[in-house]
């Protein structure tokens, strides 16, 4: 029957001349191949969130006051929403995670060295992006962590020189955090965030066709050392099975946290009530609060919170211009990469566990 | 000529005008001529500036001459001569008649603050304080007891004697002083029981202010203990349906023919503990066998109530126990949640129809309280029934994903082997 189908299509379409590139498509295979399925991971995961964002929406009510009950209907009544809330919700943290330890380890292994140097700038566009899903979903049970967590979030963002105030005015959909901010951030998450995703996603992939997945220097060197060949499986289906597998095992990972841990609702969130003890944002933005935090009110004359808004928004820029400032072959330029690198993971873990034993 | 006329009047007439201006200064500077001495004065005698600029009536404007007469404008014997009106040091005695000169005129009062009461002289005079201080004993309290002298502070303040939250150390100065209390026969423990009360506890560790302390119930310009058939009105400002019940039950005819104080025989005056379960029926700790013994009905009602009590609170626990488990699993029970805090409030009203002393009565509570207990119970039994039903899911589920990803990975090693 499957030969018959690709018959119908090769009649048609000339399918065998369509699949021709990813047939000769290669993989280096090496003792750090594993590294290479975290980009698949984090896709299969966007997909989860597609599908179950989907679902989702056929319930979900974006008005501050329906949101939360809309939720609760799904959690309680309806057929397995509460799995699909708690896959969405658990999917979100899982592809945020993966998308970091993707990221990184492209750095560590220098895969953004020339040639690749635009697949790393989309890479980190997308890895914003995915942050920014994170922060407009979060608000849309309309909880009260969730509630207080946009306050202050888009209070930082009201902190940036310059653009600030429009930006927090912009955000919100007025000077406070209402149910105007939760449609407006309904529309980020449901219809601009994945129609610019999925279009990076596209060209993200496009480049990894056009240039092949990059071999680690350090693999190169040694098999140079040792006058071996380079090994190589086939994309389709060597490869692709391989991370058919690592889906699976994501699919179950997701799928026991959902069941074991689903994702809480809380309360409803009241505008007029004072915020609650200990209120953070999501772990992903943990690093930037708890560094905000510490940092004194006034440093010299300079508001401390203003400081650390645009240190980070200078790291972000250098992060993705990053491939652009190691000048070819040479040494100092990959060894302060790498120290910055290992730097960055050190801070960002250390402030994460800081900021959640901090009281 | 006319030039050098005016240079000598200039040169005579400056010295005199800077010598009135230096003199108004210091008397501007100096209005209150008796604190220079005062202040430098051991205790009793010393009023330091400090001291009395802290005093509400400085703050309103007035001067030690308000209260002592003199002219605090003058310095030395000339203030406090008779000529300036000078009054002296006050008694004891005179103190509430002239604190009323001005704290009984509402016309006056109306200046200062148009809410202010100006009754607390009348009120003073029918206080056993009053009463006793019109028989002659100077030892009673008087105003500048309670309320301080010199330093005065408004009620709200919470440095004042007077505020809530300092009023019981304030009676506690005199009333836990048994040498002071000599000769007037009442006890001295009222302070040290009132301490280990519920009402203490919500005042001082909970800062409750609207919590009673001792004015509440003994009033205070007018302060008197309440008498045994009116102790119940005293309570019944706060605790409104217990006294309610009370009124209509068989023991307010009871209470009354024994002269018994309603609330108080059961649970005390000023060590009023927190109210325990274990106070109704026969049991050890039970108030209601004081009086009932066994065969008695009020005996057999006492045992069927606490029964009663006993049968919701469990039904109650047992709701809430299991509802924390699905909750803490995970599961969405926030509207079982919301349905226990119903039932946990029919506890409460269950306990609080127990003054009407009547079984029949606290059933009807008990059961609204035992349906919501009931429903709620069997929403978190269906929770946690579904928490199984999804792990089962999930191990099932487990099992087909390890069984796809071993033949992905034979399926995988299988076409290498064939390609190699």
């Amino acid at each position: 029957m499957l030969a018959g189908v690709r018959k119908w299509l090769d009649e048609r379409f000339d399918w065998a001349a369509l699949m021709a590139p990813l047939r000769k498509k290669t993989v280096p295979v090496h003792k750090l191949s594993y590294w290479y399925f975290l980009g698949g991971i984090t896709l299969f995961l966007f997909g989860i969130q597609v599908c179950t964002g989907i679902l989702l929406l056929l319930y979900y009510r974006p008005s501050s006051n329906e949101a939360f009950e809309s939720v609760q209907y799904i959690m309680t009544r309806v057929p397995f929403g509460w799995l699909v809330r708690s896959i969405h919700s658990w999917a979100a943290n899982l592809m945020i995670f993966t998308a970091f330890c993707h990221m990184f380890s492209v750095l560590f292994l220098r895969a953004y060295r020339k040639p690749r140097e635009l697949t790393w700038v989309s890479g980190m566009i997308l890895l914003f992006l995915v942050m920014g899903f994170g922060f407009s979903g979060y608000l849309l049970p309309w909880n009260t962590l969730a509630f207080f967590a946009t306050k202050v979030g888009t209070d930082i963002a009201g902190q940036v020189p310059l653009i600030g105030k429009s930006l927090m005015i912009f955000l919100r959909g007025g000077e406070e955090v209402t149910g105007a901010t939760l449609t407006r951030f309904f529309g980020f998450h449901v219809a601009v965030l994945p129609g610019i995703t999925t279009l990076l996603i596209l060209v993200h992939l496009a480049l990894i066709q056009r240039l092949g997945m990059s071999v680690p220097p350090s693999v190169e060197a040694q098999r140079t050392v040792r006058s071996e060949q380079s090994r190589e499986m086939h994309f389709f289906p060597n490869f692709l099975l391989r991370e058919l597998m690592a889906w699976y095992i994501a699919l179950g990972v997701l799928g026991a946290l959902a069941a074991l841990s689903p994702r809480g609702l809380g309360t409803k969130a009241d505008p007029f009530a004072s915020a609650p003890a200990g209120i953070r944002p999501e772990w992903y933005f943990m690093f930037m609060f708890q560094t905000l935090k510490l940092i004194p009110a006034k440093v010299w004359r300079l508001d401390g919170e203003v400081i650390g808004i645009l240190l980070f928004g200078a790291a972000g820029v250098i992060w993705t211009l990053l491939p652009f400032l190691e000048r070819n072959g040479k040494g100092r330029s990959q060894r302060w990469i790498l120290g910055a690198g290992i730097f960055a993971l050190a801070y960002m873990a250390s402030m994460t566990v800081y900021g959640y034993l901090a009281k | 000529m006319d030039t050098s006329r005016n240079k000598c009047a200039v040169r005579l007439l400056f010295p005199l005008l800077a010598t009135l201006l230096l003199g108004a200064v210091a008397h501007a500077q100096n209005p209150n001529s008796c604190l220079d001495c005062h202040s430098a004065l051991d205790p009793p005698d010393q009023v330091t500036e400090e001291q009395f600029s802290r005093d509400i009536h400085a703050q309103k404007g007035l001067t030690c001459a308000s209260c002592h007469g003199g002219d605090p404008s003058k310095n030395d014997q000339d203030a406090m001569s008779k000529k300036a009106g000078f009054g002296g040091k006050i008694e004891r005695k005179d103190v509430p008649a002239l604190c009323a000169r001005c704290h009984s005129d509402s016309a006056y009062m109306r200046q200062y603050n148009p809410s202010l009461r100006t009754d607390q002289f009348a009120q003073y005079l029918t206080s056993v304080h009053g009463k006793l201080r019109a028989k002659g004993d100077e030892r009673v309290a008087v105003c500048t007891d309670c309320h301080g002298v010199h330093d005065l502070l408004p009620a709200s303040d919470t440095r004042s004697k007077v505020h809530p939250l300092n009023i019981a150390q304030t009676c506690a100065r005199c009333h836990a002083d048994a040498a002071y209390m000599k000769g007037y026969s009442i006890p001295t423990d009222q302070f040290a029981g009132y301490r280990a009360s519920v009402h203490h506890e919500a005042l001082a560790v909970r800062g409750d202010l609207s919590a009673p302390t001792c004015t509440t119930c003994h009033g205070d310009h007018g302060a008197a203990p309440p008498g045994v058939s009116t102790v119940q009105n005293v309570c019944s400002t706060c605790h409104v349906f217990q006294a309610q019940l009370f009124e209509s039950s068989p023991h307010k005819a009871a209470f009354a023919a024994a002269s018994l104080p309603g609330c108080v025989t059961c649970h005390s005056n000023h060590r009023i503990a927190h109210p325990t379960d274990a106070m109704l029926g026969t049991g050890p700790q039970s108030v209601c066998t004081n009086c009932h013994t066994e065969g008695d009905a009020g005996y057999q009602a006492a045992a069927q109530i606490a029964q009663q009590i006993d049968h919701l609170d469990t039904s109650v626990k047992n709701a809430t126990e299991i509802l924390d488990r699905a909750e803490s699993a995970g599961m969405e029970v926030s509207d079982a949640q919301l349905e226990q805090d119903q039932a946990r409030d029919s506890l409460t009203k269950s306990r609080v129809s127990i003054h009407s002393f009547n079984p029949t009565r606290v059933q009807q509570d008990v059961d609204t309280g035992l349906q919501i207990a009931g429903k709620t119970h069997g929403e978190g039994a269906a929770a946690l029934q579904e928490r199984d039903y999804r792990r089962k899911g999930l191990a099932l589920s487990l099992l087909a994903i390890v069984a796809v990803v071993i033949g992905l990975r034979l399926y995988v090693r299988q076409i290498e082997t064939r390609s190699s």
